[in-house]
């Protein structure tokens, strides 16, 4: 179906933040890629009509951080497989990081990326790195970029460990209205680190990362934005004393934004050794390997039960604007190794919305939080004005979802070329049954 | 014989009445070591291979002679022989191996985790000799045979274990084991040696100074310190380490009158522990020694024996 087409949603709950809407038996109308009309009982002719008989609409999924792998990494997975593993999880725009080979450091391969991106059922934002190479030294050409197409800075995966440098990327960045998201980490804390440096790491003798290690950065970077008067982003918050840092400087004016991940905001440090340790999973598609099973292993690492705790609250009263996935993909050879030798990374792009159900159905977000931090705040946070609500003249973004359809998590099923997921075997409360970007069905269940 | 697992991978989930019955055991292989003929047909036919991913001359020195006491064929294989050099995986390595159909595979590997991922992987059974800084069961067991040989092993008993905790697995398997039997525990280590929230492990008492964890103590167990750890900014100097944590006579004229002193080996004499001590007449790590390899015995026995038949 090309995008002048029109389609009309009959009978859904709609979900929207950008209006404060959360609304019964209404009917939505999409007419050239765009939200046309909503009300009750639209009766207008449309090409496709759907009796959605109560299906909840929200805005699409925005999702801030997720590694595409192309250029570079393509046995991982591909701009391709990625968007279809988007829109399979109700995405409909994914920001993709620049730990690509080359690194997404020029505007050649920010054009690279978005040609790669056009035939994808999502929309593609590419994020250009903050330094040359990502090693820390240069400031990339992010005129040039910006220009291209690139939706933001980062250095994801590294931190910018020169604080000058980071100033001047902060101060030089904000002429062109792009964020910059900062994962924050000091390198010499977090060096050699395996998992959160707390009870399992000293039961087990895996060797730890301090929350020290992302919380003297985050200081860092909150000081950095507030002394220039910037706004800047904070990738994958884990910890309490993050949550605090943040909650404090948003509380004193600076303009600092933060995501956090569903790993994060479901699964603490006991899952290293013990993927079933909160969940009854279903025994079909559970891991033979319940400990040190490499799903557990990414960074920022699963933290203590008290930082899952405070992010939740984090998240519930707006300190966390985002959730964000850090997909991460990577070839189930590569993660079926020792440990400490796995690569860091899971996946999130096919659960992210189906947990932020769960985050409803165990009474820590509404509804409408829910949709405030998939869609509304990410949008926001770069500056996209066409999307992240549901307005009428806005992109016809949405995602269409059962909230009664239980279903299991089974990495075998997803579109994304990798199953590196901790919550394989997981019975989640509802689903995305259909995606629509810019008019069109991109996912039907 | 109350031993009913496949594997001996830890002694971290391992019962008081498995821990008895591995030490009872172990006390009647001892006496094979006094016998002119030291060799009994326990695992005749079955094949031991010992897969050493990491370079350790004692621990599979030990092991060997422990299974070929018991008439099992024994194959080494060391790291620097193997295919990781040549970019094999762990998994790839060890199907490799279990398509020559061992028996026990006894596994010592530099990372945590690598013998229950094999574990999980194989038919044959999985001894642990040692996975990263986690576990190494035969140690703690052999350093249990040594202690019953002079002390009760249980309530009322208190350890003190001294040294390099956090990158230890000789420690971890002691705490385990130890505090299972209803041991007291205490750990002294330079801080950077200690890891956080050791102290949430119930039954340990962590003590800041060496004179604190010695004090009245009846076993003394002294961990070898990692010169090369020096590097990591973790102490000052060997010098500055051996004047605040290193045992000598001194120090241990702290403990019980009848303490007895015990090292795993390999020992830096002058640093953790003076040759005075590790020469004197309350060291018994000589003796750990001899015990291990009946503990091995032991061990190999339980798993590949009779019983499993």
């Amino acid at each position: 179906m090309s995008s002048n087409a029109s389609l009309l949603l009959k009978n859904v709950r709609l979900i929207d933040a950008g209006q404060n809407r959360d609304e019964k038996n209404l009917d939505i109308f999409l007419r050239d890629g765009k939200v046309a009309e909503i009300g009750s009982s639209l009766n207008l002719p449309a090409d496709q009509v759907f009796d959605l008989n109560g299906a909840w609409v929200m805005p699409g999924a925005i999702d801030l951080h997720v590694h595409l792998r192309e250029p570079g990494f393509e046995h991982k997975e591909t701009i391709l497989s990625g968007a279809e593993a988007a829109v399979a999880g109700g995405f409909t725009s994914i920001a993709c990081m620049a730990n690509t080979n080359p690194v997404n450091d020029s505007a050649a391969i920010t054009r690279f990326i978005l040609e790669q991106a056009a035939s994808a059922p999502a929309k593609v934002l590419p994020v250009a790195a903050i330094s040359k190479g990502m090693a820390g030294q240069e400031l990339v050409e992010m005129g040039d970029l910006a220009a291209a197409g690139a939706a933001a800075f980062s250095d994801d995966g590294k931190t910018v460990a020169n604080s000058k440098l980071l100033r001047h990327a902060l101060e030089y960045a904000s002429i062109f209205n792009k964020p910059l998201l900062c994962h924050c980490q000091d390198n010499d804390l977090f060096a050699g680190g395996v998992i959160h440096e707390g009870m399992i790491s000293a039961a087990h003798g895996l060797a730890g990362i301090p929350t020290l290690a992302e919380d003297v950065d985050i200081a860092r970077t909150i000081m950095l934005a507030e002394y220039l008067k910037v706004g800047v982003h904070i990738c994958h918050l884990s910890t309490a004393t993050g949550v605090r840092l943040v909650r404090s400087a948003k509380a004193r004016g600076v303009k600092v934004t933060a995501e956090a991940t569903p790993h994060h905001l479901f699964l603490d440090e006991r899952a290293v050794v013990d993927l079933a340790y909160s969940e009854d999973l279903d025994e079909h598609v559970r891991p033979q390997q319940l400990r040190y099973n490499t799903a557990t292993k990414m960074s920022p690492p699963l933290r203590a039960a008290e930082d899952v705790t405070a992010l939740r609250e984090g998240l519930a009263d707006g300190t966390i604007d985002a959730i964000a996935t850090d997909h991460a993909p990577h070839e189930a050879t590569e993660k079926a190794v020792e440990y400490e030798l796995a690569p860091f990374g899971v996946v999130g792009l096919e659960t992210a919305v189906a947990l932020g159900l769960r985050l409803v159905t165990e009474k820590v977000l509404t509804p409408l939080t829910l949709a405030a931090r998939l869609s509304l705040a990410p949008a926001a946070i770069l500056g996209l004005d066409d999307r992240g609500s549901l307005t009428i003249g806005k992109a016809a973004d949405l995602m269409i979802i059962d909230p009664q359809r239980e279903w299991v998590v089974d990495p075998g099923k997803f579109r994304s070329k990798a199953g590196n997921t901790p919550f394989a075997g997981w019975r989640l409360p509802g689903r995305v049954v259909k995606t629509i970007v810019d008019g069109r069905i991109v996912f039907n269940l | 014989m109350v031993f009913e697992r496949k594997d001996l991978l830890g002694t971290r989930d391992l019962s008081a009445i498995e821990i008895r019955s591995l030490l009872e055991s172990a006390e009647s292989f001892k006496e094979i070591a006094e016998r002119p003929l030291k060799k009994v047909p326990a695992l005749r036919g079955k094949t031991v291979v010992n897969l050493f991913f990491e370079p350790s001359t004692r621990t599979r020195t030990s092991f060997e002679i422990a299974a070929k006491r018991l008439s099992a064929d024994a194959v080494n294989m060391s790291a620097s022989t193997s295919s990781l050099v040549k970019g094999e995986s762990l998994l790839d390595t060890v199907d490799n191996i279990q398509a020559m159909a061992p028996d026990i595979l006894v596994v010592r590997h530099r990372f945590v985790g690598a013998a229950h991922m094999i574990a999980e992987r194989v038919g044959a059974r999985v001894v642990n000799a040692g996975d990263g800084a986690n576990e190494h069961p035969t140690q703690a067991l052999l350093d249990l045979v040594t202690m019953s040989e002079h002390k009760r092993v249980g309530p009322g008993l208190t350890v003190a274990i001294i040294g390099d905790i956090a990158h230890s697995r000789v420690a971890r398997s002691n705490i385990w084991a130890l505090t299972t039997l209803g041991v007291t525990v205490r750990i002294c280590a330079p801080p950077t040696m200690l890891p956080r929230e050791l102290d949430k492990i119930p039954g340990l008492i962590v003590c800041e100074r060496p004179e604190e964890a010695l004090d009245g103590v009846d076993v003394v167990m002294m961990l070898r310190i990692q010169l090369e750890r020096q590097d990591r900014l973790l102490f000052p100097s060997i010098r500055d380490y051996a004047r605040v944590f290193g045992l000598n006579r001194q120090r241990l004229d702290l403990a019980a009158e009848d303490a007895i002193v015990m090292h795993p080996g390999p020992m830096n004499r002058g640093v953790e522990i003076t040759s005075e001590v590790a020469d004197g007449s309350r060291a018994v790590i000589l003796n750990q020694v001899s015990n291990g390899v009946a503990l091995r015995m032991a061990v190999l026995f339980l798993l590949g024996g009779q019983g499993h038949e």
